[in-house]
């Protein structure tokens, strides 16, 4: 199922089994130390990181990183999955090298964010919440990012760019293959940048 | 009104972030302030400067505060910084360029409630915050600010950030508990209200991230000075999220005396060259549209309140001619529809249904029967919620029905959407 297009919370779908999963040395370790962030009987609390955890070591979660998670916070593997499959932020199948999510919610929109996605689908060759033929990119439409003073927003994996018009859609796609991640522009340089030069 | 700066003063310089320089310009001198006072002193300054809840609901911090339970140990502040509310981004600049501030108002509200703990719950899309907060919290370790016996008072304090994962519900602040507990963002039913049983079951106070950078303030210049810098009731500095069809949007400080014409055509510049203003979202999308000729109301909770719709999070939405109205109800529910939690039967099949209805008037498709039917599907979500969910997701229904009727209706009549935007998708791909 592609991501964002169809998503309803209803939908049941089963978590690849994917490779054997552990925590590398170093996110076991940052694990240990955010667990401590909680009430020793209240583990559980550190589902969401360490969710992020795994999703940054492997790209997404299948069912043997739940169960990992699960055995480490001593709680069942539903418990997790049902925390898995509410995120939206947690993603189920393999996705591209670069996540680019256009926010599609009123500030945006009425900045032209339907002309962005419009301009990416035609540079990437895809249609949102599909990934393209080589693994590099994947397109969503994301709800609301709280950058209305920006728009419109554009959410890169973790990292922001903003103001962002059709022509500089493309442009990104370019420099993000050249430059990886270093090519966006972050939160509110744009609009600095901008006031600075009047 | 336009007000000397104070949460805003120092966001536009550089290294305003660091402990260095938040430690130049007074830092933390409130918190050595509070240290030397009573919790209850504290309580009772914040409640008699009448500080009211940024996060939406305006309602008083110290009374808040005042209702935790005391007798049960231990109690948890936790800073709502899940801003998620379409057109809000206030937190996100204070976080970003001034995270000390929060610091020391979590720290303040936790001696304040007798708290150890401070959870910071911040919303997934927001990791580049997270690094700037964390960064700030170990510097503020370092210095001996946080941690245990803080200034050598006696008073141990430690403040965590906890990153939620894109769930606009988690905003929510039962919901919130419920996601800091490793849980859906579900909301709970209240009472109990989380100043009784909070999170883990505790006492908690869910304060927003606005409202406890204004603590510090209050505590160095005094509950007098604060209420004196707006209207009765709505004291203290407001900072408004200005967006949209605007020249120059963004966030701006100015006292809750200030009009929304003075916010958006002084501050912001005015509707772009060529373009009128068509309506104005006062408080972020869950509330209901003033009018131009409303735009002398004063950007109070009270007086917005009075003119029909609600502050909210203070986040103005500017809408000029090019929007449709219909259009923009179907922008609006196709985000509540995405980001319904799914507990509640009403809300979870009712804001699917309303978008399809939505959706088919405006690709020119609808029925005039339709009309009534978003009423009456509206009427059956409002106030039959366990969280106010349910009533955001239907005021952008009821207040675009109620204000522009015609523009529903000549969609209906004429089989398409009568005002395609240039900014709108030339070969609609994302729609769905």
């Amino acid at each position: 199922m592609a991501y964002g297009a169809t998503f309803h919370k209803s939908s049941r779908q089963l978590e690849d089994e994917g490779p054997a999963f552990v925590y590398t040395p170093e996110n076991r370790a940052r694990f240990d130390e955010i667990i401590t962030r909680y009430p020793p009987d209240r583990k559980r609390s550190a589902v969401l990181p360490a969710l992020y955890l795994a999703q940054y070591q492997q790209g997404y979660i299948t069912a043997n990183a739940i169960r990992h998670i699960a055995e480490l916070l001593e709680i069942t593997r539903a418990d997790v999955e049902d925390v898995v499959t509410y995120y939206t932020m947690f993603y189920t199948r393999p996705v591209g090298k670069f996540v680019v999510n256009v926010c599609r919610t009123l500030s945006c929109a009425i900045n032209g964010a339907e002309r962005v996605t419009e301009a990416l689908c035609g540079k990437l060759g895809i249609k949102p919440g599909e990934t393209d033929a080589s693994g590099t990119f994947t397109l969503m439409e994301v709800e609301c990012l709280g950058a209305c003073d920006r728009a419109p927003a554009v959410m890169v994996n973790d990292a922001w760019q903003e103001c962002v018009t059709p022509e500089s859609a493309g442009q990104l796609i370019d420099d993000l293959r050249a430059r990886g991640e270093d090519a966006l522009s972050g939160c509110h340089h744009v609009i600095e940048k901008m006031k600075a030069k009047g | 009104m336009a007000i000397e700066p104070v949460l805003t003063r120092y966001v536009r310089e550089p290294n305003s972030f660091t402990l260095d320089f938040y430690l130049q310009h007074e830092g933390y001198d409130a918190l050595k302030a509070a240290l030397a006072k009573k919790p209850d002193e504290i309580i009772e300054m914040v409640t008699a400067a009448g500080l009211r809840g940024r996060g939406g609901a305006g309602f008083p911090t110290g009374l808040k505060w005042k209702f935790v339970d005391k007798k049960v140990e231990p109690r948890y502040i936790v800073c709502n910084a899940d801003e998620s509310e379409p057109g809000t981004f206030k937190d996100h600049l204070l976080m970003e360029r001034n995270p000390h501030l929060l610091i020391e108002g979590c720290a303040i509200g936790c001696y304040a409630i007798g708290a150890k703990v401070a959870y910071i719950y911040i919303r997934g899309e927001f990791f580049h915050v997270q690094t700037v907060l964390e960064r700030a919290i170990d510097e503020a370790y370092a210095k001996g600010i946080l941690g245990k016996n803080i200034f050598g008072s006696g008073f141990d304090c430690d403040v965590f950030v906890h990153r939620g994962a894109g769930a606009y519900e988690a905003g929510e602040e039962t919901a919130l508990l419920e996601s800091l507990e490793g849980k859906r963002a579900q909301p709970r039913n209240k009472p109990p209200f989380p100043a009784l049983v909070g999170v883990y079951g505790k006492p908690t106070a869910v304060n927003n991230v606005e409202t406890l950078c204004n603590v510090p303030s209050i505590i160095m210049k005094g509950a007098e000075w604060y209420s004196s810098l707006g209207p009765e009731k709505n004291g203290g500095p407001k900072l408004y999220c200005v967006s949209g069809h605007v020249k120059r949007p963004g966030v701006y400080e100015a006292s809750m005396s200030i009009t929304l014409r003075e916010l958006i055509e002084g501050y912001a510049g005015g509707v772009r060259e060529g373009r009128t203003l068509k309506a104005v979202i006062p408080g972020g999308s869950s509330v209901p549209i003033l009018l131009p000729d409303q735009l002398d109301t004063v950007a109070s909770f009270d007086a917005i309140q009075k003119a029909g719709s609600l502050l909210g999070s203070a986040a103005i939405v500017v809408l000029d001619d090019t929007t449709c109205m219909v259009w923009l109800a179907e922008n609006l529910l196709h985000f509540y529809r995405h980001e319904s939690c799914g507990k509640c039967t009403p809300c979870r099949e009712g804001t699917d249904w309303l978008h399809k209805i939505l959706h088919r008037i405006e690709r020119g498709e609808g029925q005039m029967r339709d009309l009534d039917l978003l009423s009456s599907i509206s009427g059956n979500i409002g106030g039959k919620t366990l969280c106010a969910f349910g009533d955001a997701a239907v005021t952008p229904v009821l207040t675009t029905l109620k204000h522009f009727r015609h523009e529903y209706e000549a969609h209906i009549k004429q089989g398409r959407c009568t005002l395609p935007a240039p900014w709108r998708a030339q070969h609609p791909v994302g729609a769905h």
